[in-house]
């Protein structure tokens, strides 16, 4: 058990690390936005979502009503169907209560944290299920922290807030396992480039890694094809 | 530690339209057996969504959004991946990247 959690710690860190600052920031605005400590908590606790989090406070602040709120919160989420998609092929089966707990975690950081580790280690359920409430508990701590005592925090320290675009980076060249998957990624970073320029939101994730993933399997089914194999290789 | 009813109502919505999309995958698809092509692009989705998440954090600002091409965030992402490619240490890249972010913002 303690080996256990000492695994998913370690998988986790990075994560928590990432978390820390955006954590605070989080606090720090929601709390001057007028939410106590213990809302910005159960925030963390119920919605688990820090870009939507962060939206739906200074909307609230521009005096934005329920309904615009939860459809904006809606839309910024939509993109955890594709992660949780995928995820779902490497869970495997599980029980449907299981199932719905770990859905709970799942962010883009833990999403990318076990896709890594479910490609190359034994890593099963039980671990993955402890990289999403570890991160769970390092936000709901960090944005509470940020309310209470947000104000008393110098801002930057030590480049924290690279730690999440660096963690991103390194899983990136995780994922980068064959020529198709490079190409993939570059077209894929490419179109969320200019879908973010042209678009308010994040919309892009969505509309840049759809066709770009579609445009790999394509790819990879036509190169099977020329080589006679079978119609399409299995992914791991 | 108050808690106002409306924000409680608020959080309740926000929560369940969150959850939707993260547990309706798993609760159809987990277990069973997916068409291959469906199986290959699920297998591109992550590499894709990573690099969406990146590029534009790297080479867009303020709102609305406007290119840059040359941020402090490009500039450090550079060394920062070959290090995670020569090394695949997930932490010796958060901690590289983290100090070449800090060194430019001091020198920059």
């Amino acid at each position: 058990m303690f080996h256990l959690f000492r695994q998913g710690l370690k998988a986790a860190w990075p994560i928590c690390l990432g978390y820390l600052p955006i954590g605070l920031a989080f606090g720090v605005i929601a709390g001057n936005f007028g939410l106590s400590v213990a809302e910005i908590g159960l925030m963390s606790l119920i919605v688990f979502a820090g870009s939507s989090q962060f939206i739906a406070v200074s909307m609230l602040h521009a005096g934005a009503g329920l309904l615009p709120v939860v459809t904006t919160t809606f839309v910024v989420n939509l993109r955890h169907l594709l992660m949780s998609s995928a995820l779902a092929d490497r869970l495997g089966k599980v029980s449907r209560p299981l199932g719905a707990l770990f859905a709970y975690g799942i962010t883009d950081e833990s999403f990318a944290v076990n896709t890594a580790r479910f490609q190359d280690e034994d890593w099963d359920y039980g671990r993955a299920l402890l990289v999403n409430h570890i991160s769970n508990a390092a936000w709901i701590v960090s944005t509470m922290l940020g309310g209470a005592f947000g104000r008393f925090i110098p801002e930057g320290g030590l480049g924290i807030d690279y730690a999440l675009t660096a963690m991103f980076l390194c899983l990136l060249v995780y994922q980068l396992r064959n020529r198709l998957h490079v190409l993939v990624a570059i077209v894929s970073g490419i179109l969320a480039v200019l879908f973010a320029l042209w678009l308010p939101g994040n919309a892009y994730v969505i509309l840049a890694s759809v066709p770009a993933a579609a445009a790999g399997a394509a790819l990879r089914n036509t190169l099977a094809r020329e080589k006679k194999g079978p119609p399409v290789e299995d992914p791991s | 530690m108050n808690v106002r009813p409306e924000i409680l109502l608020l959080l309740a919505a926000m929560g369940v339209v969150t959850y939707g999309p993260r547990w309706f995958p798993i609760l159809f698809l987990s277990g069973k057996r997916l068409p291959p092509w469906f199986r290959a692009w699920l297998d591109f989705i992550p590499a894709a969504i990573l690099s969406a998440l990146i590029f534009p954090s790297l080479v867009t600002k303020g709102t609305p959004r406007t290119f840059l091409l040359w941020s402090p965030e490009l500039m450090v992402a550079l060394p920062t991946f070959l290090f995670a490619l020569k090394t695949r240490s997930l932490g010796g890249t958060v901690v590289v990247g983290m100090f070449l972010y800090w060194a430019v913002g001091i020198w920059g």
